[in-house]
């Protein structure tokens, strides 16, 4: 069986003066059954991406395929078997969740039960309840239950949880989940790295119209090279106050099990296989040059540490640069 | 599970239905239009006449002796006694057409008049009528006198260019000089036109029809087409495998449903209420209609192809109706236009709409009678449909 998804060295570029290179570049390869997310900050080109993979916007170059089928020829195919939800749609408000769901139900040769999936989305007692009154999360699912009403064998879903209250995002996953369960695709898009780590398979994390690291999130982090994260504040002139001087990040590579380091600007972050053999060590060490210790918190390390060490910079003071 | 033209339509009508406003707007609205024009234009049975009447002197006679007498015995004379400042005021403001200035006192009026029926031979009246209509003395009010023998008795005083005064100020000369002895020289017989077809509600009701072609055309495959766009569920239709035609079928039919209700509305209402009747076929006022109506919203379909927002689609639409609404003869015949720009207006489709159906309800015309209106709309509606799938934008 072919892939869900293969993508060869797309490339999307706006006229403008300058031009905007909002995708430069990427390869992407998505097997059946996983649940891939592509993680990155507003203005990534992630958006543009999944347009194109929905077949919405027309690459500027690059090779797409979907189900191992293409756009130029096979579009009908195509759409017959992918559901989408797009960042952004206002669904009529005047209509009831049941008659929103017939309509896209209408749009499929084949598909799921209107009711059944309103049963199983638990939004039962608003079947009969317009859009328009429907809270920020329902709105959410019932999108997302337009992209289930074909019975699709790939989902893509662009920031699915944007702008939802926790409990909302939660009841949003296990939908997401439970397609994934039954051996079918999802592709999303989001900026939340929770999101990213605890739904998909596999992330490629995209910056500037790249794919700067591709793998499973485990995987992701393990490459830091320690699987902790160490965060204190110290300084020689913490009691005096005034900034003062810092331990460098030098002297902190040094220490053992430590295999990174950086400066948050704040504090300063130190990568770490085994927190009990490093935190003695540093401890002493600081005491050693004379650092007095304001502060230090061990958690385990994210893909927000990953962002940062492959793309320099805080997934969330990404400058936008490509409109989104 | 039924189509997705089917699920289209009912998705369209069902929006449309459970928006109060628009309904009001669409079928309201025109009946609201049709009552107030109907009413302004029908309640005036036979015109009456206001007159004024000004004594300049103290022994005027009183205003019911003498030839007076007689304006304020027919009932086609509202007449008013008062002083000459009130009658200009009056007259300033419209509130009367003619001011009768009584020039002369009751003696030699009387005297007058004795000699005038005495001397005047009925055929010699001509003598007073000489200076009629009389020269303006400059400015827009100026004084005629009703010249007898022996100098004027009465001094009509009107604007010369309004046409009410000039018809008040020609029938109380009529009325004065009768009642002071002129005899005519046959008699006539008025007889009123009031037929089905003659009135101007029958000549409003094909423009306000037109009217509603075009505002719902437009309004509703226009605006509802860039606010599905901005809603970006046109996007989202277009990443399922929605069949485009049904789509744009369903906009259109479900216009074509609404529209009937708005029709026939109109049409029982301009019935009963004023008798308004087609001298044509019915078939014809449909074929009208039906033409109309997908002229229209060909064009509404254009107007929306590429808008990306309401303003600019708003403001599209008003650039397209507009100079319809002045040219096309909604409430007025619009032969009124220069010769040089008939041609133009001609091509319009909402004078097409108007006089196609002017052709049937009025004129008792087949639609096949009047292959301009009938080609020309056909050809607005296809060519209008073929340029905006050119141009359609979904996203």
């Amino acid at each position: 069986m072919s892939d869900a998804i293969r993508v060869r060295d797309l490339r999307k570029t706006y006229p403008a003066s300058p031009p905007v290179e909002a995708v430069r570049g990427i390869d992407l390869h998505v097997e059946r059954g996983e649940c891939f997310g592509l993680l990155g900050p507003n203005g990534a080109g992630k958006t543009t991406t999944i347009e194109i993979l929905e077949g919405l916007l027309d690459a500027t170059s690059g090779d797409v395929e979907i189900l191992g089928l293409r756009w130029d020829r096979d579009g009908d195919a195509i759409r017959q078997r992918i559901g989408i939800s797009l960042q952004e749609t206002r669904l009529s408000e005047k209509l009831t969740l049941r008659e929103t769901l017939r309509l896209f139900r209408s749009f499929y040769r084949q598909g799921r039960d209107p009711d059944q999936l309103i049963a199983q989305l638990s939004l039962g007692d608003k079947a009969d309840a317009r859009v328009g009154k429907l809270s920020g999360g329902q709105k959410q699912r019932l999108a997302v239950a337009c992209a289930l009403v074909g019975d699709p064998e790939l989902l893509f879903l662009d920031e699915p949880t944007t702008g939802l209250d926790p409990r909302s995002r939660r009841e949003l996953w296990s939908v997401i989940q439970q397609f994934r369960d039954s051996r079918r695709t999802v592709l999303l898009t989001t900026h939340y790295l929770d999101e990213a780590e605890r739904l998909c398979d596999r992330v490629a994390i995209v910056d500037r119209g790249r794919v700067i690291a591709c793998d499973t999130p485990r995987a992701l982090i393990a490459s830091l090279g320690g699987e902790h994260v160490i965060e204190f504040q110290a300084s020689d002139r913490l009691a005096t106050g005034g900034a003062g001087r810092r331990p460098t990040l030098d002297a902190m590579l040094a220490l053992p099990s430590v295999t990174g380091a950086r400066d948050d600007g704040e504090r300063l972050a130190l990568s770490v296989a085994e927190p009990h053999v490093a935190i003695p060590a540093l401890l002493a060490r600081l005491a050693d040059l004379g650092f007095q210790l304001a502060g230090l918190t061990t958690r385990h390390a994210s893909l927000e540490d990953v962002f940062i060490k492959v793309a320099g910079h805080a997934l969330s003071d990404a400058e936008p640069s490509v409109r989104e | 599970m039924s189509s997705a033209f089917a699920q289209l339509t009912l998705s369209r009508i069902r929006e449309f239905i459970r928006e109060p406003e628009a309904l009001f707007w669409v079928y309201g609205f025109p009946l609201l239009m049709a009552t107030a024009l109907g009413i302004a234009f029908r309640n005036q049975p036979v015109e009456q006449m206001r007159v004024d009447v000004v004594k300049t002197r103290a022994d005027a006679p009183p205003a019911d002796a003498g030839p007076l007498a007689a304006l304020a015995r027919e009932s086609r004379f509202v007449v008013t006694e008062g002083t000459d400042t009130a009658a200009r005021q009056r007259l300033r403001g419209g509130k009367t057409d003619v001011v009768v200035v009584v020039v002369r006192g009751a003696a030699e009026l009387t005297t007058a008049e004795g000699s005038a029926v005495a001397t005047d031979p009925p055929v010699a009246g001509g003598g007073a009528v000489a200076t009629d209509p009389p020269v303006a003395e400059g400015g827009a009010v100026a004084e005629g006198a009703a010249v007898a023998k022996g100098g004027a008795r009465y001094a009509y005083l009107y604007d010369f260019t309004r046409k009410e005064s000039l018809l008040a100020r020609n029938a109380v000369e009529d009325a004065l000089q009768r009642a002071a002895g002129r005899r005519d020289a046959f008699m006539a017989e008025d007889r009123n036109f009031d037929e089905p077809g003659g009135r101007y509600i029958d000549f409003l009701v094909p423009g306000l029809l037109g009217m509603s072609l075009m505002g719902g055309g437009l309004w509703g495959v226009g605006y509802v087409i860039v606010d599905m766009r901005i809603r970006k569920l046109l996007k989202r239709f277009l990443a399922t495998p929605m069949p485009r035609s049904h789509f744009l079928a369903a906009i259109l039919a479900s216009r074509l449903l609404f529209l009937l209700p708005e029709v026939l509305v109109l049409l029982a209402f301009a019935r009963f209420a004023f008798g308004v009747q087609s001298q044509g076929g019915l078939v014809g006022v449909l074929v009208f209609i039906l033409l109309g109506a997908l002229a229209f919203a060909g064009i509404g379909l254009l107007v929306a192809s590429r808008a990306r927002t309401l303003e600019s689609v708003s403001g599209l639409m008003n650039l397209v109706m507009l100079p319809m609404w002045v040219l096309s003869g909604i409430f007025f015949s619009s032969d009124r236009f220069p010769t040089a720009v008939q041609p133009w207006i001609k091509l319009l489709p909402l004078t097409m709409a108007i006089d196609g159906l002017r052709g049937v309800m009025i004129e008792g015309l087949a639609a096949w009678s009047q292959p301009r209106e009938l080609i020309g709309l056909a050809i607005w509606a296809s060519v209008s449909f073929a340029l905006a799938l050119r141009l359609f934008r979904w996203n």
